[in-house]
């Protein structure tokens, strides 16, 4: 997968955890928590969606790196380019 | 037999209806329903079973809920919600003005959480058991508080709630824990009731299957026939019936419409059988009821039947009602569940609820596809098939009966302004 891809994949999956929300304007540079609803349980949803889609385990330690979307990216490219 | 008069303080009424049932999503629509021979069952598909029969309410859950919430919650809860928004809504409260802190919630509920877990059983087979995709929202969606609990969340009451585990007498029980802690003055106002997701459920169908209990006929709307003698078994529905409940001082100086006064109630245990029921002990509930709300069976206007369609149940029911009854067979009596199947938890207060508007109209709505009486269902003023207008109605007496033998009788007086 491409950033790009990756990004698309993402949102995908927030989409589906937050269906209420307008992620048309989600700014990939400020954290996820700042600009929608979204609390701990949610933020599990996201690590269970990626680890129930592909395979991706995210360990607690690294959850920082899923804060933005930018950082997510980032975080999951090298997890997920072979996709 | 004059009533001894009760200061306003300790008698509680019935000041709003909310409620979801496979024929209708509000009193009104619910009523006409049983007016005039509605049923809500249909055919229904469930995991492993494949087509069955079952009572699917179709209440619009995003008319009070979030996407997001209804994605979180379980389907009791969602059922619990819309039917606490609409009973607040009849009930004509403007919760910002209430103290929601003396506001409690009490469900009765016939399970909770076996929908959920059976859910995620299902969900991680596909991941060969791993249970490291056992979702993180299972346990609050199990805890047995979670629909009384959704309810408090999605309104923000901060008083107590919680649901009272009693089979299908759980709609009773709720009602009449509402009460008990008005009565207490441990709550101001009291939404009291129950509510059932059972349908989510294919362990509740082939457990119903597995003991000969389970209905099937070739017209869905004609397989829920208490006292025929072609009754088979259940029907399983979901639905939800939630009373405002207040005190009578409360209500009067609040200018509130009320629907009638709660003035008898009894519980008790047959303690004889899980499954079976106990004439003696069902007696004894009635004649409880009928003891507390000071009142003779005579003085009995309408009986709402629990009859469930067993072959062994529904006679049990039938033996002791004429034991109380039977010096004063005037009690025109009736049955819900034939119209709706069986909603469990929430079957007390969704049959109590469709009798309330026969305080006004006078009119008792029939049991349905009764086409050949059962010999040991001998029931004097059965209404069968077509509602009848009767002179009088000044007291309807519900019965609740459930599993491990749980009994519960509700006595409604007509409110005299």
């Amino acid at each position: 997968m491409t950033k790009e891809q990756i990004k698309d994949k993402i949102l995908e999956i927030i989409a589906q955890i937050m269906p209420d929300e307008d992620l048309s304007n989600l700014k990939g540079d400020i954290p996820i928590r700042e600009q929608v609803e979204l609390d701990s349980m949610d933020f599990l949803d996201i690590i269970m969606e990626l680890r129930k889609r592909y395979g991706i385990e995210v360990p607690e330690d690294d959850y920082v790196h899923l804060a933005t979307l930018d950082g997510s990216v980032v975080y999951l490219e090298p997890r997920m380019k072979n996709i | 037999m004059v009533a001894k008069k009760k200061p306003d303080e300790a008698r509680i009424v019935i000041t709003g209806v909310g409620l979801t049932a496979p024929n209708g999503n509000n009193l009104a629509e619910f009523r006409t329903s049983l007016l005039i021979g509605k049923s809500g069952i249909q055919k229904f598909s469930v995991r492993y079973m494949g087509e069955v029969l079952a009572g699917i309410c179709h209440f619009d859950p995003l008319k009070y809920q979030k996407k997001k919430e209804l994605r979180r919650g379980t389907r009791a809860g969602s059922i619990a919600i819309y039917c606490a928004q609409e009973a607040i809504a009849d009930a004509k409260l403007d919760l910002a003005r209430l103290d929601k802190s003396r506001i409690g919630v009490y469900l009765g509920i016939t399970e909770h959480g076996t929908v959920e877990t059976e859910n995620e059983i299902y969900e991680i087979k596909q991941f060969d058991y791993d249970v490291k995709y056992w979702s993180h929202h299972h346990n609050p969606r199990v805890v047995a508080n979670n629909p009384a609990g959704e309810v408090t969340l999605n309104l923000g009451i901060t008083g107590p709630h919680y649901t009272l585990g009693a089979a299908c007498a759980g709609g009773n029980i709720g009602l009449i824990q509402g009460l008990q802690m008005l009565l207490l003055n441990e709550v101001d106002l009291a939404l009291g009731g129950g509510v059932s997701e059972s349908i989510g459920s294919f362990g509740i169908f082939a457990g119903f299957k597995s003991e000969g209990a389970l209905a099937s006929y070739p017209d869905p709307e004609k397989a829920c026939r208490p006292f025929d003698k072609d009754r088979n078994g259940v029907v399983v529905s979901e639905g939800g019936c939630i009373f405002v409940l207040e005190r009578l001082s409360d209500a009067l100086k609040k200018g509130a419409n009320i629907y009638g006064e709660i003035v008898g109630y009894a519980t008790n245990s047959d303690a004889t059988d899980f499954i079976f029921p106990n004439e003696d002990r069902q007696v004894e509930c009635m004649k409880l009821a009928l003891n507390k709300a000071d009142i003779s069976p005579q003085d009995v206007d309408i009986i709402n039947t629990h009859g469930t369609g067993t072959m062994e149940g529904d006679p049990v029911e039938c033996q002791a009602i004429r034991e109380v009854f039977g010096e004063h067979p005037h009690a025109y009596i009736n049955n819900t569940k034939s119209f709706i199947g069986h909603a469990m938890g929430a079957a007390g207060a969704l049959e109590l609820a469709g009798n309330l508007p026969s305080f006004e109209d006078y009119l008792v709505h029939p049991t349905i596809n009764l086409d050949h009486l059962d010999p040991k269902c001998p029931l004097t003023n059965l209404v069968i098939n077509e509602p009848r207008r009767i002179d009088k109605v000044d007291y309807i007496l519900n019965n609740s009966f459930g599993m491990l033998g749980i009994n519960s009788v509700v006595i409604v007086k007509k409110f005299e302004k």
